[in-house]
């Protein structure tokens, strides 16, 4: 009955993990190469940038070329590659090498080790690219936990503050505490499943794929709801997730980790992970815990409701800009689990959580690049007052956060606007009215902290510290990223043709 | 049936007008009107360095176009026999074609005169905003632009979800120029406004989302669900939803405190869009798609939205007359005539409605019009207190003799526009079920009457109380008053310019709700029984 030494013959397809590979060697080659080339040490983080870049590209033409259409197990039922994998891991590469350029910006005034920041990121985007392809509970607790300690490194990753080290040990507390819960859900999912009292219990009941078998089983067998240990199971198996995406109550560890991270590890934390997450419930919930909708469902309906409440009511209050965009993100997980709930009765609208992701990572970096040439020396202590003037001092930082804002907003013309839409019409069509009123009030609610946030970007503020110093500049490649995030974040407003986005 | 192009001097143009309907050029004319001021607010932010002079210059091509285009666009549309029907369509696919959403422009009766609305304004507004010393002008004209094409694009939009895009996207640059150009408040106003309308927008938002995926239809544009109006589910929820969400954004009484501080606050070329026309797009919202397609459930409220008219009218006109400030009389004034159009719609005739559009279309003439005398005023004397003006027609005649015009006009006199729109809906109101409306409704007249003929002596009579610097109106101010006059006048001398078209369409709208209302009279009919 161990699991885990019942793995099949072991197989050589590694050639389908080859960009996991690429940068895991990439991210030791970083290593190396600070030492052996001291000369090469300020091009190593175009290096980890250019390589997400290039991984992703080859990515994209891979399925550019042979779209793929089902899916496939590799390594023994460890890993699934189907239509949206490949999707969520450009996406992930991307993410990287934003995070990369935004670490550029934030380790160049400080006094903090280089290297070691890129080389630690490599391997979490690495983690997140297979922790989206797992279908097995062991890959996917392996991989989540690897890229979790990746997180704990990074969130203190800014030695000299208080408030990262305040926010790593919070991060990793809550983070054992939320991998625990995960892992006792697991295990009980394991023991409903492997139960021997059933013939038709399954020797894998770590598989994603068996684990959903044993359950149509059970549930053709006794004709009734699923046992208690594997409702309890998959209950505790969401919790854990819910901790990673953010959702009420599992949510209390964002503002003060999102607050006390690094700028960098904080958009990572607030897209990456989130979209992580996400997508790793979206594949429970339509592969094993499909029959389970019993609980599924009721649980996520509850957390999403008072998501959406409790997010925005949180962010109406925050003056730190750091701290609100850790509420705000909140309210958008919030959104994206409506949209969740509204794809287990119409599973075509995965393109529409899709757009959603790529719009909202797309606006947050914009914002999160902004925040990290405002952010001075002690760059969790960011309030609505150091914004003062910004449209005027500098006109493309406003503009930007304007653009990005705006999108988070969901103001039109930006593409926020059109996602939010589409989730609401998914909404519609699965009739799921109580929690899309909260969701419009969210929306209301939200004007006032972003736009709050805005008018302190427009106008001079009234209570300004003397002597705070003023935004950077924003350099040659800080111009690329900001025009390019804000470009497309109008472009995807007007035209979304490239998503394939169904009707129904 | 002879087209009804009644203007001798343009028969001799009709070849010219129907080799512009037929060589395509009106639908590109429709889009590039839409596009154009887009295209110059993107191009003057990504221009570099610029001087203030090039800024203006280049921005008031951004307005010139969309007002000369909209202009031959109704010539052309007067000179065809469209019958109010809807001309100019253009349709492509943004990559939302699979939930029945297109980028879908074109014009029928009722847009039509909306939309040379939203172009005459935008270039007097325009206009305006370049004939005064504005800090950061070139910011200051690129809101402007944008606000511009999201209007422009509001009333060309056929499809759904572009007329709520396009709306929102003239309503952003609005609480930004409140934010940093507005008078006294101006924070607090900008985020008060902005949550106010964005609660009505979403309540819009949603209510219009509901009613499309509760019909039939399988695209999201008005043709399409006028055709399947007769299937629409849960009319009450959706028809409550849309008045609510309308009527916030038309400053329906008790949803309309936003409305006076946020327009004297507001910087005037911006009070004069957003009064003039942007507010109109609840009304019109109203009549494009809650008229047609949930006509019983309209019915049912109509009541309500009779007292709540009502309170528009008196309500706030006592609050009017009690304004001691020029600029939140005039937009103390803007809600009260609102709640005329709503008067119109409530009675459900095509003369009520016809003469709801014919409202819309004068009063956001009159207002603007209103909006920018008042700020020269302010600019000559730096007040718009009454209690510190008085004598300025000894110093300004020309200024006296607009205001006082506007002012007529505003009241509803005959011979501008403003009349055949109140005297339409009267007369709606006295063929309707409760003919006792008009009584009240006159009594409005009556009291616009009062505040405006008292600000008039206020401002232009009297003793002179401040110290007026600058002299009488210059030839940059005046040509955006004429421009805007010379509407008012044409359309009060000529109505049918405007009436026949939106009375085609309205008949229309009439017909379509027919089997709805027959099918609701006839349930009365059975319980009766």
């Amino acid at each position: 009955m161990n699991d885990l030494a019942n793995i099949p013959e072991v197989t050589h397809e590694w050639g389908v993990i080859l960009p996991e590979i690429f940068l895991g060697v990439t991210a030791l080659l970083l290593l190396v190469l600070e030492v052996a080339v001291p000369k090469l040490k300020r091009a190593l983080p175009y290096l980890a940038m250019g390589v997400q870049g290039l991984l992703a590209g080859y990515l994209g033409w891979l399925t550019f070329n042979a779209p793929v259409t089902d899916t496939s197990t590799f390594f023994g039922g460890m890993i699934a590659q189907g239509p949206d994998t490949n999707w969520m891991r450009i996406f992930f590469l991307l993410c990287g090498a934003f995070v990369s350029h935004l670490g550029l910006t934030y380790l160049k005034s400080r006094p903090l080790a280089r290297i070691e920041f890129y080389h630690i990121q490599l391997v979490i985007v690495a983690c997140f690219m297979l922790l989206v392809q797992s279908a097995h509970f062991g890959m996917l607790f392996v991989t989540l936990e690897a890229l979790t300690i990746g997180f704990y490194l990074l969130v203190a990753y800014g030695r000299n503050s208080d408030f990262s080290l305040e926010a790593g040990l919070k991060y990793l507390i809550t983070g054992a505490l939320s991998s625990g819960i995960m892992l006792f859900g697991i295990v009980l999912l394991f023991g409903a499943a492997s139960n021997p009292i059933f013939d038709y219990s399954t020797t894998q009941p770590l598989q994603f794929s068996e684990l959903g078998t044993f359950f149509t089983s059970y549930h053709r067998m006794h004709d009734a709801d699923q046992s208690l240990l594997a409702l309890v199971g998959a209950g505790l198996v969401i919790c854990g997730l819910a901790f990673k995406i953010g959702l009420v109550p599992f949510q209390v560890w964002i503002a003060d980790v999102y607050q006390g991270a690094p700028t960098p590890v904080t958009a990572f934390l607030a897209v990456a992970s989130k979209a992580a997450g996400i997508f790793v419930l979206i594949n429970l919930l339509r592969g094993p815990f499909a029959e389970l909708e019993e609980v599924t469902v009721p649980l996520l309906t509850v957390m999403t409701g008072a998501t959406l409440l409790i997010g925005n009511l949180a962010a109406l209050g925050q003056r730190n800009v750091k701290r609100l965009m850790g509420m705000s993100g909140v309210a958008h997980a919030g959104i994206l689990i409506l949209g969740v709930l509204a794809l287990s009765s119409h599973p075509g609208l995965m393109p529409v959580l899709f757009f959603y992701l790529t719009v909202y990572a797309l606006a947050s970096f914009g914002v999160f690049e902004v925040m990290s040439h405002v952010g001075a020396e002690e760059d969790a202590d960011q309030q609505f007052e150091d914004y003062s003037e910004l449209m005027k001092t500098q006109p493309l930082l406003g503009g930007a956060l304007a653009i990005g804002l705006g999108s988070l907003a969901g103001i039109p013309p930006l593409a926020g606007f059109i996602a939010k839409v589409l989730i609401f019409y998914a909404a519609i069509q699965a009739e799921l009215y109580a929690l899309l009123a909260l969701a419009v009030f969210g929306v209301v609610c939200s004007i006032y902290y972003y736009f709050g946030w805005l008018r302190a970007s427009v106008t001079k503020a009234v209570f300004a510290e003397e002597g705070r110093p003023s935004p950077v500049a924003p350099n040659f490649g800080a111009k690329v990223v900001l025009y390019g995030v804000s470009a497309l974040s109008v472009f995807f407003g007007l035209y979304q043709g490239v998503f394939g986005l169904p009707g129904y | 049936m002879s087209a009804p192009l009644t203007l001798a001097f343009l028969e001799g143009l009709r070849p010219i007008l129907e080799g512009v309907e037929s060589s395509g050029f009106s639908h590109i004319a429709l889009v590039l009107a839409v596009i154009f001021p887009l295209c110059m607010a993107i191009s003057m932010s990504l221009g570099g360095a610029m001087s203030d002079l090039f800024a203006k210059a280049a921005a008031m091509l951004g307005f010139i176009v969309p007002a000369v285009l909209s202009l031959l666009l109704a010539v052309v549309y007067y000179g065809q026999d469209y019958a109010g029907g809807y001309a100019f369509e253009i349709l492509k696919d943004t990559g939302l074609g699979n939930f029945g959403i297109y980028f879908h422009l074109g014009l029928n009766g009722i847009s039509m005169p909306l939309f040379v609305l939203a172009g005459i304004v935008g270039l007097a507004a325009g206009g305006y905003a370049v004939s005064g010393k504005i800090e950061k002008i070139r910011i200051y004209l690129i809101l402007l632009l944008v606000m511009q094409a999201g209007l422009m694009g509001t009333f060309a939009s056929v499809d759904v979800l572009f007329f709520y895009l396009f709306h929102e996207f003239a309503l952003i640059p609005t609480f930004i120029l409140i934010a940093m150009w507005g008078g006294r408040g101006r924070r607090s106003v900008a985020l008060e406004m902005s949550i106010y309308l964005t609660l009505g927008a979403m309540l819009t938002l949603a209510g219009l989302l509901l009613l499309y995926l509760k019909s039939d239809a399988v695209a999201f544009n008005m043709i399409e669900l006028r055709a399947y109006a007769s299937s629409v589910e849960n009319g009450g929820l959706i028809s409550a939803l849309l008045l609510l969400g309308f009527g916030v954004l038309v400053s329906l009484f008790p949803f309309h405190s936003w409305a006076p501080n946020g327009y004297a606050t507001a910087p005037a070329s911006n009070a004069m869009l957003h009064a003039g026309v942007l507010k109109k797009f609840g009304l019109y919202g109203l009549v494009q798609i809650v008229l047609p397609l949930l006509p019983a459930d309209f019915i049912v409220w109509s009541p309500t939205l009779m007292w709540l008219a009502l309170g528009n009218i008196i309500i706030i006109g006592f609050v009017t007359m009690a304004q001691r400030d020029l600029k939140m009389m005039l937009g103390n004034a803007s809600v009260m005539h609102m709640g005329y159009a709503f008067l119109g719609l409530f009675a459900f005739s095509a003369v009520g409605v016809g003469g709801a559009v014919l409202m819309m279309f004068a009063h956001g003439l009159s207002i603007a019009l209103l909006f920018l005398l008042a700020d020269v005023i302010e600019r000559r004397s730096g007040t718009t207190e009454f209690s510190e003006l008085g004598g300025m027609a000894k110093e300004a005649p020309v200024l006296a003799a607009f205001f006082i015009a506007a002012t007529m006009a505003s009241i509803g006199l005959p011979g501008f526009a403003n009349f055949w729109g109140e005297f339409a809906i009267f007369v709606s109101l006295w063929e309707s079920a409760t003919p006792w409306v008009i009584a009240p409704a006159v009594a409005g007249i009556v009291i616009s009457a009062v505040y405006g003929l008292r600000a008039v002596s206020k401002i232009f009579f009297g003793e002179a109380k401040a110290t007026y610097e600058g002299g009488d109106l210059t030839a940059l101010e005046k040509w955006p008053a004429l421009v805007l006059l010379i509407g008012l006048l044409a359309v009060g001398f000529w109505p049918r310019l405007v009436s026949d078209d939106v009375d085609a369409a309205v008949q229309d709208i009439i017909r379509t709700a027919e089997p709805a209302l027959a099918a609701t009279s006839q349930d009365v009919i059975v319980a009766e029984r």
